[in-house]
């Protein structure tokens, strides 16, 4: 516990440092923080625009469509802003600064997370918030305690499941430095997916991302719970409470891949 | 002129090396092409016709805009400005070439390299995967390519600006950023243009980032045809020329700058 | 302190042949590497590049996982103890930074204190004192992205020392440092070991580091270790070549000697090239006397650096 405790205090002075370190870039980090607010706004405005045409997709109102991009948006952007630099894990490799790591007395995946905050997600964070605050506004949940807790296990538990799929994909990079794009294709692939209801892609793709990367446990299954919406697809609405489930054995899975990265790049320093 | 053909030759070949990369860009264009494409299939299910696309032009808009934004390389080209701030970029000015036309011909050999290895594989998976709308008529083809260079010179045109804000800017990646995500959304990369209200519609539609994807998307669909389709060309290579020209005027004044304060 | 026995590491590499098909290689890149530093002591380790050197002190930090044989460094075994043998160390690469780059140097040595876990006290007795002999006082507060080279590297060591480690890894700390900061760094150096016993294993391709620190050194090349012993002593061990230089009453064409050549000349100086193992500068001597009168004379060591440069080469073999 105590071990605990400190590792906290230390992952706070990294982090705090890199936030000094960012704060002397201070148009650079307004800019970027722009951008983050501008992406964000235009998966959303993609969204109004098909509202546009429809009133539902797929079975879903617009306001519920915004609730699970709301939901999903945010446990995106808290992981992103917590454990975004493993993006730049395979560039570490290459340039050797990955060594550092090794020759400290901490855990290297907690070194690469802890050396710098990507705190431009916020922006993110922040217009996602936006957008489940019009949801909410516009849906009339009927809410339980149930459903209440519902919204912050959803949260916590989807941040958890991206997590482990961005440190389980990034672990790659201790395999090979130069496939960064394709863990691009399940982190931020992932973020696209999960703002969308997942009944409208296709069956196979849909296997594939309730069972095999457990994206539909993010946001789709929770939402499915607290909105009150049968599933026409896969399974129960009931399965919204398997998220946190889902969610611990994904960060399981995800820290025996990185600790087998690692293994693989001290026996082969490449 | 062979300066430029040899800077060319070398701006695709720099790329081939990174065999793996260019794997797996390929691999992430197609699985959100894949994803793209069912969300727009979804709404061309309920509605068969928005802005003048039925489902399988929707699915080839989705499919051809994945392959082409690696073509025009919307995304992140910094490679000018990584030679200014270093001050690497006064070797380049200081070559007997000039220095607008030899970035442009290495973005041109870059442009065919991912026309080749991001563009076409995953184009042709999403021809597998889906119902696509292909052209027969060779014509439609020359018209599609004639097209495609354009975007890719309107791409660069506009890309080679912000570049060169780094010039007043030591710190450029914010700008960068910005740009390019806004651009993104501008080009109709996230929602084909056609789709937008009308009046959105029409201005963007105006703007020069619809020459970028919109525009030939919509050669490739047959959309522009005619009179039309030379109006298409025209339109792209006009904002190509007034781009570039004011690319030439702000690199003036940086150099001017440059020589007035000796970097 | 730090023990290799049989040291050995092999590689796989994968080499493109042809379009498609890719070549399946192992390459051994440390191949029964032995020796044995102890406590106090300051060993030089050079050889080549790609000789093994940096595979080897990654094995020794704990970075890479040996293929097999034996290490043991502070009493640990590094691959598989860490996290216990990275607060028993202290390692400095050259080429890689240790610190933060957009912070003053302060912050970093007090981010270091929290992940190595230096009690306060202790912290700030070590940091006065290696700020002062390092001399850190005007650019403790400075980003260390603008400070120079040779400031760098003494914040590098600070970084490195603060944990008060038993043995210090030293990855070409010299490089690129113009002649004072050098000097500096290895006054440093010299006086750490000197006073507080610290073993340190150094790695360097400028060899003056080597003679002006290390008393020992081992030289490897294609992951073997081909002379481990005294700095002074490896000269007569690889049978060098020293030269006579002798200054005759007049001058006159290059002497005929039996064991040893004439060289060069200019006027009445000449110089006489002989190797140690065929005969002695006495013998020498009397031979040219024979033959002319001889007025001044000296002799020329071969330097450290002419001699590592034969070993790398295979021209000299050990005697």
């Amino acid at each position: 516990m105590a071990e605990r405790l400190a590792q906290l205090t230390t992952y706070r002075r990294l982090a705090g440092a890199s936030i000094r370190a960012r704060a002397q870039y201070r148009l650079t980090f307004a800019l970027d923080f722009a951008a983050q607010f501008v992406a964000g706004l235009s998966d959303f405005l993609a969204i109004l625009v098909i509202f546009h045409h429809l009133p539902q997709l797929g079975g879903w109102s617009l306001p519920e469509v915004a609730f699970l991009y709301g939901m999903a948006g945010i446990s995106f952007a808290l992981t992103d802003l917590w454990i975004g630099q493993l993006d730049t894990l395979g560039q570490m490799i290459r340039l050797g600064t990955f060594d550092v790591f090794l020759v400290r007395p901490l855990g290297s995946l907690f070194q690469v997370v802890a050396s710098e905050l990507q705190l431009k997600r916020l922006a993110k964070a922040g217009q996602a918030a936006a957008v489940l605050a019009y949801a909410l506004a516009n849906l009339h949940i009927a809410w339980s305690p149930a459903r209440i807790l519902m919204v912050a296990v959803a949260i916590g538990s989807g941040a958890a499941i991206f997590s482990g799929v961005w440190i389980a994909g990034s672990a790659i990079s201790f395999w090979t430095t130069d496939v960064q794009e394709i863990v691009n294709s399940f982190t931020y692939g992932g973020s696209f997916l999960t703002s969308y209801p997942i009944n409208i892609f296709g069956a196979w793709t849909r296997r594939l991302l309730a069972f095999v990367v457990p994206m539909a446990f993010v946001a789709y299954y929770p939402s499915l719970f607290i909105l009150g919406k049968p599933d026409a697809v896969i399974g129960q609405p009931a399965l919204a409470f398997a998220s946190p489930l889902i969610a611990g054995l994904t960060l399981l899975a995800a820290a025996a891949v990185w600790r087998s990265g690692v293994r693989h790049y001290r026996s082969t320093g490449s | 002129m062979r300066a430029y053909w040899e800077t060319a030759v070398r701006g695709y070949r720099r790329y081939a090396t990174y065999r793996g990369a260019t794997l797996a860009g390929a691999f992430t264009n197609t699985v959100f092409g894949v994803m793209r494409g069912y969300v727009l299939l979804a709404l061309l299910e309920a509605r068969p016709h928005v802005g003048g696309y039925d489902a399988s032009d929707a699915l080839t808009y989705v499919w051809l805009t994945q392959a082409m934004i690696m073509i025009t390389y919307l995304w992140g080209w910094n490679e000018l400005a990584l030679r200014i701030v270093s001050g690497d970029v006064a070797v380049d000015l200081s070559r007997p070439i000039d220095f607008q036309g030899y970035w442009l011909a290495g973005d041109l050999g870059r442009a065919l390299f991912h026309a080749i290895f991001r563009g076409i594989p995953p184009f042709l998976l999403g021809g597998l995967l889906f119902a696509l709308h292909i052209p027969i008529d060779p014509r439609r083809w020359l018209a599609f390519i004639a097209s495609l260079v354009l975007a890719t010179v309107l791409s660069f045109s506009l890309r080679f600006i912000v570049n060169l804000s780094a010039f007043w800017l030591l710190d450029y990646r914010g700008i960068l950023n910005v740009t390019t995500l806004t651009w993104t959304f501008l080009a109709g990369f996230v929602i084909p243009l056609n789709f937008l209200p009308e009046g959105p519609r029409a201005v963007l539609e105006a703007l020069p980032f619809a020459g970028i994807l919109q525009v030939p998307v919509d050669v490739f669909l047959g959309k522009r045809l005619g009179l039309d389709l030379l109006g298409a060309l025209v339109f792209q290579a006009a904002w190509a020329a007034a781009l570039l020209l004011a690319g030439r005027l702000l690199l003036a004044a940086a150099v001017r700058r440059l020589v007035v304060q000796g970097g | 302190m730090i023990e290799a026995d049989d040291l050995r590491k092999t590689f796989t590499v994968y080499r493109r042949a042809g379009r498609l098909r890719r070549e399946r290689r192992l390459v051994t890149a440390v191949d029964g590497v032995s020796f044995a530093v102890g406590p106090g002591e300051m060993v030089g380790y050079i050889g080549p590049n790609g000789a093994g050197k940096s595979t080897t002190i990654k094995m020794l930090t704990g970075i890479l996982v040996p293929s097999s044989g034996k290490v043991s460094v502070a009493g640990l075994a590094p691959a598989r103890r860490r996290t216990e043998l990275a607060r028993r160390i202290g390692v400095v690469f050259g080429n890689r930074s240790l610190l933060w780059w957009d912070l003053p140097l302060r912050d970093s040595f007090e981010l270091l204190r929290h992940i190595y876990r230096v009690p306060a006290a202790q912290y700030r007795g070590r940091l006065a004192e290696l700020g002062e002999l390092l001399d850190l006082g005007p650019f403790m507060d400075t980003p260390v992205r603008q400070l120079s080279l040779g400031q760098r590297m003494r914040g590098e060591l600070t970084a490195a020392l603060l944990h008060a480690p038993k043995v210090l890894f030293l990855d070409e700390p010299t490089v690129g440092l113009d002649i004072v900061s050098k000097a500096r760094v290895r006054d440093f150096l010299a006086e750490l070991n000197r006073e507080r016993g610290v073993t340190v294993l150094l790695t360097t391709h400028d060899l003056s580091d080597i003679e002006r620190l290390c008393p020992r050194m081992v030289i490897i090349d294609h992951g073997k270790v081909l002379y481990d012993g005294g700095t002074v002593e490896i000269a007569a061990r690889f049978g060098g070549e020293r030269t006579l230089v002798v200054d005759l009453a007049e001058s006159r064409p290059p002497l005929r000697l039996a064991r040893g050549s004439v060289v060069r000349t200019d006027g009445p100086r000449q110089w006489i090239k002989f190797r140690s193992d065929e005969t002695t500068a006495a013998t020498l001597i009397a031979a040219v006397s024979e033959q002319a009168q001889l007025v001044d004379l000296s002799i020329e060591e071969p330097s450290i650096e002419e001699v590592v440069r034969r070993v790398y080469t295979g021209e000299a073999v050990p005697a």
